[in-house]
């Protein structure tokens, strides 16, 4: 009796197991069939318009064909580096003031909130906001204001950064085990030494991946940059007059009527994406260099 | 040089705990001294109020005076200066993730401010043969993260860490008690040697412990001090009925 009934715990055991293990792996296919799939679309139709030339030349004008999308590539560079250097500072030191400095404070529930809520503030919003702040009015003395700009465009991405990289570093920052603050201040070492050398270099890996996340996803965003980087058919690097992104040329070149356009559409589209993944995995590679073994 | 700790009517709370009542106590110069008591008993704190960590904690609070040496550390200097001078061991090592073992030892000066190259190879050099671990690591010690050790090696990375900063008087809450035998013997083995030259303050749950490395032992009850004397006495002819029932294991 006793025997039967632990011979059938066990198969009920062994099919909730293998129950369980199958949800997941078809969650996991789930979460990353539709990456696939987009890839594989923008292999498919982008792949056949890559060529040299797109990396080299400018857009040729409507009714010539050829021309590539280097401008664009080379804006969105800019643009990118602009906002990292904005979104990047502001945001880890929000993070470190929120994990470290403020914890239970007003002002920090205060900063916490407006991060979350800055988050969710739609894109296009926040490049209608630039828009009014710098673009629209010409401030006296103060340069790259009172005209669509590259500068205007940074600023845009990298406020949309601040949010996503502020919290996972308070995230980060909070789970860095107690006992590793102790014994930086047992050593006698100041508390914001400690913070600096021993917190925040504990939880760098996460931090690096806050930054990472956020500018991935800067990095494809047109709606802000309609109202500020405007855009730009030729090489420009001057942060001071409209620049070309790439999503800002992708999203040009989808809606036009012409076919060959939408081919560079797509190639366009196929660029960014690549390019991303090899900038985050570049840094990702870079920063893990230094990581000893049996590091955690 | 170790210098002896005179502590004087030393209260301590958290929040509105009345977690130390009225200590008294003289430590010894150069000598291993060994708290030992129930859980809860106030021993951690003490040690903790004696290098001002108690007070990292927000909710923390202290009075009475304690003097290490000629400094009256509550008085007399910032928290930083006297956790300089009084290092501490964790009762978990807790040795920096992110940092070879070189680093790790080398760390408090480093953070410090101090970056005379030539001059930290030696002081990583002595502090890892001080506490025994050198012979173990000197062929990784940039090459591994000081958490890729053992357990017990991890312990003693931390005792290197704390000597590297030179201090005169070393705090141990309850080294050994998340370490094997083998482990703990080498813990012990050092304090042994380490006594010489440093005073040696060491809390423990395991009396065999105390009996073994220190030459006198204080026995605490719910946040007061019962009994300071000499471990021969206090092991085999305490003067207080409670440390005879607590050391004969009628409690606790």
């Amino acid at each position: 009796m006793n025997e039967e009934k632990f011979k059938f715990r066990s198969r009920m055991r062994a099919l909730t197991d293998s129950s369980v293990t199958a949800l997941s792996i078809l969650a996991t296919v789930l979460v990353v069939a539709p990456l696939v799939a987009i890839f594989v679309y923008l292999v498919y139709k982008g792949a056949s318009s890559l060529n040299l030339d797109f990396f080299t030349q400018i857009p040729k004008p409507v009714g010539e064909a050829g021309g590539g999308m280097a401008n664009a590539i080379w804006g969105s560079a800019l643009l990118l580096a602009l906002a990292s250097i904005i979104g990047v500072p502001v945001g880890i030191g929000g993070g470190i003031f929120l994990a470290e400095y403020g914890r239970g404070t007003k002002l920090a529930n205060a900063v916490r909130f407006t991060a979350d809520v800055l988050n969710g503030v739609p894109s296009i919003v926040m490049g209608v906001a630039v828009y009014a702040l710098i673009v629209k009015p010409h401030i006296p003395f103060l340069p790259f204001t009172g005209h669509f700009s590259g500068f205007s465009g940074g600023v845009a991405l990298g406020i949309m950064m601040i949010p996503t990289v502020c919290r996972t570093t308070e995230e980060m920052l909070l789970m860095v085990p107690h006992a590793v603050r102790e014994a930086a201040l047992g050593l006698g070492v100041p508390n914001w030494r400690s913070v600096l050398s021993i917190t925040v270099k504990t939880a760098s890996p996460g931090i690096i991946t806050g930054c990472m996340l956020a500018f991935a996803r800067v990095a494809g965003e047109t709606a802000p940059l309609i109202f500020t980087a405007l855009g730009n058919s030729f090489w420009s690097s001057n942060l001071n007059q409209p620049i070309a992104a790439l999503p800002l040329q992708i999203y040009v070149y989808a809606l036009s009527p012409y076919d060959d356009w939408h081919r560079l559409a797509w190639a366009g589209a196929l660029v960014l994406i690549v390019l991303i993944v090899l900038a985050v995995s570049l840094v990702r590679y870079v920063t893990s260099r230094g990581v000893l073994k049996g590091a955690s | 040089m170790g210098v002896g700790i005179e502590v004087t009517n030393l209260n301590a709370w958290y929040g509105t705990n009345h977690t130390l009542q009225d200590i008294n106590l003289n430590i010894p110069a150069n000598h291993a001294t060994a708290l030992i008591g129930p859980s809860g008993c106030g021993k951690s704190t003490f040690v903790r109020c004696l290098n001002r960590m108690h007070e990292t904690n927000p909710i923390a609070r202290v009075t009475g005076t304690v003097r290490i040496g000629d400094l009256d550390i509550y008085v007399d200097a910032k928290p930083v200066e006297i956790r300089r001078r009084v290092g501490m061991v964790f009762q978990r090592p807790n040795p920096f993730p992110t940092m070879s073992i070189y680093d790790n030892v080398a760390s408090g000066l480093k953070l410090n401010g101090y970056s005379n190259r030539r001059g930290l190879d030696e002081i990583v050099e002595k502090s890892l043969k001080n506490s025994a671990l050198w012979d173990e690591v000197k062929d990784d010690l940039r090459k591994k993260s000081g958490a890729s050790l053992s357990g017990g090696q991890q312990q003693r990375l931390c005792i290197a860490r704390a000597l590297a900063v030179d201090p005169e008087v070393l705090l141990m809450d309850e080294p050994a008690s998340a370490l094997d035998p083998v482990s703990t013997s080498k813990i012990e083995d050092l304090i042994f040697q380490l006594k010489s030259q440093y005073t040696i303050v060491i809390v423990t749950h395991n009396m065999q412990q105390a009996a073994r490395v220190a030459e006198k032992t204080g026995f605490f009850l719910n946040g007061r001090m019962v009994e300071f004397d000499s471990t021969h006495k206090i092991f085999t002819n305490p003067s207080d009925k409670r440390t005879e029932d607590y050391i004969t294991g009628r409690f606790g």
